[in-house]
């Protein structure tokens, strides 16, 4: 452990709901331990706002463990901040040093609207998923789960690609606010496996319909999304996709 | 006693399940599409349960607090979930699941509703497979098992170290589906406030809209709770920030009772606390001791000179170090169940063989990476080691993990009966939030295991045989309906109340408070005195919650002051009566430690002549003491014994 206390200035998006202009705000934080988390600062730093009878700022967390992926916000200007293959929920202080300014924004993406301060509203994710992220089956139905053996490399790629947290990072990074990896991870983890495969065509038509709907952009290959996903999502799975894309699109 | 009606059906206990579904009332395709559930959680049991009842043509109502229901608590349950498939050929069967669970629960558990989670186990593998869910496999294309703690097989399915990940999104799929097909409709970021009873059932809920504080109603013929556990009283614990025991406590102040408040399970396997801005604690997976042992120096000296950082646990000679689990537990070694490895990893620590702060054992890989190699290692756990290494920025691979217990999951919940219903007609509650499946102590991988039994299997066909006579039920309009506009009108003056305080005392102070006092005197050692001091502390500071609370901001907007301040009000009531179940119950049983009740050796002490029983709490009113009720154990399939993990 590298336990020590830095003092630090906080520049963080302020806007009080969606029609606000917002604008940035910057609080000191003092004698912030370098093994806390970087929402444990976050915390810090809204328990003085409440002390001095101010609205803290509002931002999205729940496991604080980086599986469920609520959290969110681009610090100095990455996606989950200054560190690889993690959530802003797993950033700690000993990225950062003394009297450094660290400047909070949320999601900015046409799909993700500011809600208000740090929280954007990431319901087109559901929305996609909706419109075909599933196998059609009832429960009730399957087979014995070893009736149908599923090759070891399938299925860990298919398990590769079924790691999306759904925290939107890819969207946030992409010039062009593209959902291309977080939909690919899901056509690809489906197609990968026989239980999926059936539908895998209909269902990568269908998504891909939907996310071009909710006005998300077109994907250009640049792989800043693969880069700052906290999971690792492979950029082959967009590959994938548009294989599957081509197919249904050709079966037509 | 006959308050308690368990409804268990007749016969041998492998019959129960079979003969109930045989003879149950049922609901006929065109009556489903007149009637409503509403299903408040999306976790494994809330989306599972939510999904099924679309499937059956029923209209569902979904409620969750998080912006999409797929980040419901359960994704993330890391290590497995289990089942008696018994694929590895190494002696296991449904009775021997449904054996270890009533035993690791150390017989405090319903022997019937054990029974039938064991039965309908299997079903669940198939159900994910079938769903897309990518369970790890062996080359030969088949599925792969490994072990968890309490059992002697190998039957726990897992996916890497996000079993509860890739389970809840297979269910989440489901849900998706019937979301996309108009069945089900989805309220993100709507807390449940109330439940709301007509002529003595259950009929719908109040809801508060997060993004814009809007009260609202909802009408349903049934109502599901399954909204998890209630671990955060501790403030401390491995839950996500947001998990809550207000749905299950408003229910339980508007007539369903309360089981077993004090069983609580304390993980032995968590990332030590570094400090006072500690938010939350992370679990590293109980899978981990297939291959980890856990240690401290034998020698007091060593332990003081690591905690002084002036040795480290590398230069620790073989002969000196203490694997205590190995030793105390010869049978099962390091996969003792986790009350077990928590209380003996608190023995060590008081004893003053701590390492870090004095308040960790270690967790060590080295015997395991010298079989087996670091590539192994690496594809068994690589994801932990990694979450490791970022919270604590020190290579497991190289130097032992820390690790410490911590607050996990509670055992106890809502009484249900063998239906799951709640003591409130038409109130069912699934998973965590109930009481019934896991006794005094749950086994590792049987939390995903109940969640989804209760969701797929088991309410789909309890909740028919209630809605069948309901069918003539016309759906309520709640904006017209005065027992919906009272609750309504309660929960508006309850947060008005709440609004203006405006004291100088921020809610996660007054949180912490309250979880210090938990931790201390209800935590992993209890007795009389310190449970007796604990019910005063906390009826103080919940007075001075009422006086103190600040929340900024305004009632109507998005207000996450406002969020916490209802969840610890109400967790502040829930600590209290939990304090009083702990001082009730003089015996020591599965995660509950009284230190007046114990063996020479330091064991668990039952009493079962005296509390074989399940302790039920009945609400009488504001400021009054919890009545309770007693729901005896009979054990017919099962010969209750001590509980011995030595031999």
């Amino acid at each position: 452990m590298s336990d020590k206390n830095i003092n630090i200035k906080v520049k963080v998006w302020r806007q009080v709901d969606a029609n606000d202009k917002g604008r940035f705000e910057t609080y000191e934080v003092n004698n912030v331990s370098t093994d806390s988390s970087f929402l444990e600062m976050m915390d810090v730093m809204n328990e003085s706002l409440v002390q001095q009878g101010k609205e803290p700022v509002a931002f999205d967390h729940d496991c604080r463990e980086g599986i469920c992926g609520m959290c969110s916000l681009f610090i100095n200007g990455r996606a989950h901040g200054p560190d690889t293959l993690i959530t802003t929920c797993q950033l700690h202080m000993r990225k950062f040093k003394d009297s450094q300014t660290i400047t909070v924004e949320p999601w900015r993406a046409k799909g993700f609207p500011v809600i208000k301060d740090l929280i954007v509203d990431r319901t087109a994710f559901d929305k996609i998923l909706h419109a075909g992220g599933f196998v059609s089956v009832n429960t009730g139905n399957a087979p014995d789960a070893n009736a149908i053996p599923i090759s070891k490399p399938a299925a860990d790629e298919a398990m590769d690609a079924a790691s999306c947290i759904g925290c939107g990072a890819c969207v946030a990074t992409c010039k062009n606010s593209s959902a291309m990896l977080f939909v690919a991870a899901k056509v690809s983890q489906l197609a990968l496996l026989p239980q999926g495969k059936i539908e895998a065509a209909r269902r990568a038509k269908a998504m891909v319909a939907k996310m071009d709907d909710l006005g998300f952009g077109s994907c250009s290959n640049t792989g800043a999304c693969e880069m700052e996903c906290p999971k690792g999502i492979s950029l082959s799975n967009i590959a994938r996709l548009n294989r599957e894309y081509l197919v249904a699109n050709v079966t037509d | 006693m006959a308050i308690l009606n368990s409804k268990i059906p007749e016969g041998p206990v492998h019959l129960k399940w079979s003969k109930y579904k045989e003879t149950q009332n049922l609901v006929n395709p065109a009556n489903k599409r007149k009637l409503d559930i509403i299903v408040v959680g999306t976790g494994l049991a809330g989306a599972s349960a939510a999904a099924s009842f679309a499937e059956m043509g029923f209209k569902v109502k979904a409620f969750c607090y998080q912006d999409s229901p797929r980040r419901a608590h359960s994704i993330a349950a890391q290590g497995g979930i289990n089942a008696a498939k018994n694929y590895p050929n190494d002696g296991d069967s449904i009775y021997r699941l449904f054996y270890d669970t009533v035993k690791g629960g150390d017989y405090r558990a319903r022997e019937s509703n054990v029974y039938r989670l064991a039965e309908v186990s299997n079903a669940i593998i198939d159900q994910a497979v079938a769903q897309g869910v990518p369970f790890a496999r062996e080359y030969g294309g088949y599925l792969s098992n490994r072990s968890f703690g309490g059992a002697q097989v190998s039957r726990t399915f897992y996916a890497k170290g996000q079993t509860g990940q890739q389970l809840l999104l297979g269910a989440y799929s489901s849900l998706n589906r019937q979301i996309g097909l108009g069945t089900v409709e989805m309220y993100n970021r709507t807390e449940m406030m109330d439940v709301v009873i007509v002529d003595g059932r259950a009929r719908g809920i109040v809801t508060r809209n997060m993004l814009n504080g809007k009260i609202e109603s909802h009408f349903g013929h049934a109502v599901v709770l399954a909204t998890g556990g209630y671990g955060n009283v501790f403030f401390l614990s491995t839950n996500a920030m947001g998990s809550n025991g207000s749905a299950i406590w408003k229910a339980y102040k508007k007539g369903a009772m309360f089981s077993n408040p004090a069983f609580v399970q304390i993980h032995p396997t968590c990332i030590p606390v570094h400090g006072e801005f500690q938010s939350k604690l992370t679990l590293m997976s109980e899978s981990l001791r297939n291959d980890g042992r856990i240690w401290v120096p034998k020698k007091k000296e060593d332990a003081e000179a690591i905690r002084a950082g002036k040795m480290k646990p590398t230069q620790i000679a073989e002969e000196d170090r203490d694997y205590y689990l190995e030793r105390r537990y010869p049978a099962f070694g390091n996969l003792v169940p986790r009350d077990v490895a928590s209380r003996a990893a608190k023995e060590r620590c008081d004893a003053g063989y701590g390492v870090g702060s004095g308040q960790a054992v270690y967790l060590d890989f080295k015997t395991a990476i010298e079989r087996l190699g670091q590539k192994v290692i690496e594809d068994r756990y690589g994801n932990l080691f990694q979450m490791y290494e970022k919270i604590v920025d020190e290579n497991p691979y190289l130097t032992p993990m820390m690790i410490y217990p911590a607050i996990h999951y509670t055992m106890g919940g809502l009484w249900v009966d063998y239906e799951l219903q709640s003591t409130v007609p038409g109130l069912f509650v699934a998973g965590e939030a109930n009481f019934s499946d896991h006794g005094a102590n749950r086994l590792g991988a049987s939390a995903l295991m109940q969640g989804l039994a209760d969701g797929y299997f088991v309410l789909p066909y309890t909740i028919q045989n209630y809605l069948a006579d309901q069918i003539g039920v016309a759906r309520m309009k709640p904006q017209e309906h005065a027992a919906f506009k009272q609750a309504e009108e309660e929960v508006r003056t309850f947060i008005n109340k709440m609004m203006s305080v405006k004291g100088n005392e921020s809610v996660d102070s007054l949180h912490k408070r309250l979880g210090k006092i938990m931790w201390d005197y209800v935590g992993m050692a209890r007795n009389k005195e310190g449970l007796e001091l604990a019910i005063k502390e906390i009826q103080k500071l919940k007075k001075e919650f009422w006086e103190k609370v600040r929340i900024p901001g305004k009632a109507d907007s998005l207000n996450t002051e406002l969020e916490k301040a209802n969840r610890v009000a109400d967790f502040l009531e829930l600590g209290e009566l939990m304090a009083r179940d702990a001082l009730m119950r003089e015996e020591s049983c599965g995660g509950h430690f009284r230190e007046e009740h114990q063996t020479p050796e330091g064991e668990a002490l039952r009493h079962d002549e005296q509390f074989m029983f399940v302790g039920t709490w009945e609400y009488k009113g504001e400021n009054q003491e919890a009545m309770l009720h007693k729901e005896g154990l009979k054990y017919e399939a099962i010969e209750v014994k001590v509980r011995n993990y030595k031999k």
